[in-house]
């Protein structure tokens, strides 16, 4: 065992050097070349950055289209999701009432045309994005809120949809904020 | 067809096919034959070998291979506790975390050291840069790389001959790290960072945010290096504290493949290069199928329950046209939520882009089920040794069966391996078992506790899940546990380096055992362990064993949760 001792003390200093000095900085490197330099993307609105791309924030207000629930309050700096399990009576409850207030909010809404992902909270408590279906449902609401055509907004909700990757794998999805700024950009 | 089950048929094919050639390659590597990568690697490796002092013609028997391992790994300990324990002063710290407490050091520097990855602190708020990069990320590279070198020492041990000698430990091990792991974290990270992964030295940015008009601080940092390599090496320790889940670390539906198939891309390519490494094509072809058969027999009703729904949600009246959603993001949607579940778990991965806790109870069963097997493709390098017990069992029973000397690979199989497989196999069970009925014991005890964050059956699997992830080095979890505890950072630390080295020490002495035996050449009496028949009984031991030991417990916790919710 002694005879061992040095030989790794110096291999194991010497790929310390390689893997997490040189590998982080040629990473660092090449993100350089990526969108903003790796240093996350951001949309600005009137000079002011309004939010990442790819970071989901809150949206709650009728004029809106909502955002997923979030168990952190869309807090950027500690993700997190609910942990609940699908039988737990207390998770269950908060569900209904979610179910409930957002019939509440959207009285033209069926009960059974609420995707169940506008009443449960996303993995990470950031997740950007909801189904086209989940913007689709938000639209009697927000035409009588704003004053305009629901075919206005149906069109917005179209030019907004992400295509499965490559048309072909994965989900359908709306990236909220997106969909929300060229609401605003709408009058 | 449905674009989500298109998705996951194309991360499968996409990782068999990559993998095959991956195992051709990886065998050049470990026999020492010229690749495309030795004009760079060659020079580098002779100057480490030159430093280091170590001689890599100098081959080991399999007690020095263990020594050299046990010896390095204790070493590395030590410079994680250090890190950990200090990173709070230490430089690069932008975003001025702490240091952790020693309880939450000792599990973590296991934890990382083990390739378990088990993680009791949150990325965002419980690490600095220095430390999720020399010191995580680092581990992540060196803890894969010695399990990797560790199974080409059993690799070695099955040739045809009689010998001791079985290759030098450090040589596989740098090789493994430089040839394989290195250059393909390149490859990953690129694709990442090129698609929204953060790799920036700066701390937090922050913007406000557009309805509220408040501030939100936003988490970033050196992320693509790590995430790359987490995946790679079967680590699954994630640089943000909901993993793959957080949309800088799985930013979409593309990053989403290429991590996936990280998973279990170099598990499976190990399993093809014993093939090309011993020119035995056709027994890497039944362990392929035995792996795939267990995988998909987890997989397939796991898909199908994620995208059907709660059951529980179902009765409000609601549509689940996505599955069930909770802990999922609408970017990867439940069928590759579920596919990425099992994955990460029959491998030791153990990184998660949907919170395992709140899946449907059978899927969170078979979840368990992948690591309480943890041999269906399993760990790099150490998912194969674990899968090498269940053989010898297995060429045991069916040589008693049959009435054949039992034998495998031309070496006669006795009491002594046997012996070591049976409580290496037993081990597992043991470990999660009483870690479970010792920590139930504690809540009922003192029920306010406070661990879990559900009560009932779900409360139990949490708990369940937890010394599972430790036994199997998986490091995935039930995350509702409040598992920074005292208890839970000693308990499971002490599971996770158990778990870790004895099932790496019994395979290794059996195999060395068996390389110096004599060698028996086939005959027409010869027990063939390279047909589907065989296959067939290896998987069959398997299943039994796992059914034996775990259904009880499986029964306490998600199949209770099941029937109460239909």
């Amino acid at each position: 065992m002694k005879s061992q001792i040095l030989p790794a003390i110096k291999l194991t200093f010497l790929s310390l050097v390689l893997l997490a000095i040189v590998y982080p900085l040629i990473i660092l490197g090449i993100a350089q070349f990526a969108p903003n330099s790796g240093k996350v993307q951001f949309i600005e609105r009137n000079n002011k950055i309004i939010g990442a791309e790819n970071v989901g924030q809150k949206f709650d207000q009728d004029r809106y289209f909502y955002s997923r629930p979030s168990v952190v309050n869309y807090n950027a700096a500690s993700s997190g999701g609910s942990n609940k399990g699908p039988s737990n009576p207390d998770y269950l409850a908060t569900v209904q009432a979610r179910i409930d207030t957002f019939l509440v909010h959207n009285p033209t809404v069926a009960k059974a045309d609420i995707p169940s992902e506008l009443v449960t909270a996303s993995g990470s408590g950031l997740d950007p994005h909801i189904s086209p279906k989940g913007a689709l449902v938000q639209v009697d609401r927000i035409a009588k809120k704003r004053n305009i055509s629901n075919e206005k907004l149906i069109n917005l909700i179209k030019i907004n949809t992400e295509k499965p990757f490559l048309g072909l794998f994965g989900t359908e999805k709306i990236n909220v904020l997106k969909l929300n700024l060229a609401l605003d950009n709408l009058k | 067809m449905n674009t989500e089950i298109l998705g996951i048929i194309l991360m499968f094919t996409l990782t068999v096919l990559l993998a095959i050639p991956l195992g051709r390659y990886i065998a050049k590597v470990y026999s020492g034959e010229s690749t495309f990568l030795d004009p760079i690697f060659n020079p580098l490796e002779k100057h480490f070998f030159r430093i280091s002092g170590i001689n890599i013609r100098q081959e080991m028997t399999w007690k020095q291979h263990l020594i050299a391992l046990l010896t390095i790994n204790f070493l590395w300990f030590f410079w994680a506790m250090f890190i950990l324990m200090n990173q709070g002063w230490l430089p690069w710290n932008p975003d001025k975390n702490p240091s952790m407490s020693a309880d939450l050091a000792f599990n973590t520097a296991i934890s990382f050291v083990a390739n378990t990855n088990l993680q009791h602190y949150s990325g965002e708020t419980g690490m600095s840069y220095l430390g999720q990069i020399v010191c995580l990320t680092f581990f992540q590279f060196i803890s894969a790389g010695a399990g990797m070198a560790i199974c080409v020492v059993v690799f070695n041990a099955m040739k045809e001959r009689t010998s001791e000698k079985l290759g030098n430990f450090y040589n596989y091990f740098l090789k493994s790290c430089t040839r394989i792991l290195l250059p393909l974290s390149l490859i990953v990270a690129t694709i990442i960072v090129f698609n929204g992964t953060p790799m920036n030295i700066e701390g937090k940015a922050s913007f406000i945010s557009m309805q509220a008009g408040d501030t939100v601080q936003l988490s970033r940092g050196p992320a693509a290096a790590m995430v790359a390599i987490k995946q790679l090496g079967t680590n699954g320790g994630g640089f943000f504290g909901v993993n793959s889940a957080h949309p800088l670390e799985n930013p979409n539906y593309l990053t989403n493949i290429v991590e996936n198939v990280s998973i279990i891309l170099i598990p499976i390519a190990m399993v093809f290069a014993l093939g090309f490494y011993l020119k035995r094509k056709r027994l890497s072809l039944m362990i392929f199928g035995v792996m795939t058969l267990g995988f998909l027999l987890f997989l397939l009703p796991s898909v199908y329950l994620e995208m059907k729904g709660n059951t529980a949600i179902s009765s409000m009246g609601i549509s689940q046209q996505l599955g069930s959603m909770e802990g999922k993001e609408v970017r990867f949607g439940s069928a590759a939520s579920a596919y990425w579940g099992i994955t990460t778990t029959v491998t030791s991965n153990g990184s998660v882009n949907a919170m395992h806790d709140s899946f449907t109870p059978l899927t969170g069963m078979f979840a368990l089920l992948g690591m309480m097997v943890n041999a269906f493709y399993g760990g790099v390098g150490v998912g194969f040794l674990n899968f090498y017990i269940f053989i010898i069992i297995a060429v045991f029973i069916s040589g008693l069966m049959v009435g054949r000397t039992p034998e495998f690979m031309g070496k006669k199989i006795e009491a002594r391996e046997m012996k070591i497989a049976t409580i290496i196999a037993l081990l597992h069970p043991l470990l999660i078992l009483a870690g479970t009925a010792l920590s139930s014991y504690v809540f009922v005890v003192h029920p306010n506790i406070g661990w879990l964050n559900n009560p009932s059956f779900h409360g139990f699997s949490e708990m369940l899940y937890e010394y599972t992830s430790s036994a199997a080095n998986n490091g995935s979890g039930f995350e509702g546990l409040g598992d920074n505890t005292l208890w839970w950072n000693i308990t499971c630390g002490i599971i996770m380096i158990l778990s870790r080295f004895l099932p790496i020490i019994g395979p290794v002495a059996i195999a060395g055992i068996l390389a110096n035996k004599k060698y028996i050449p086939e005959s027409a009496g010869t027990l063939k362990t390279d047909t589907s028949t065989f296959g067939l009984m290896v998987f069959a031991v398997i299943m039994i064993l796992a059914a034996l030991s775990f259904f009880p417990a499986l029964t306490l916790g998600p199949i209770s949760e099941f029937f109460t919710i239909q």
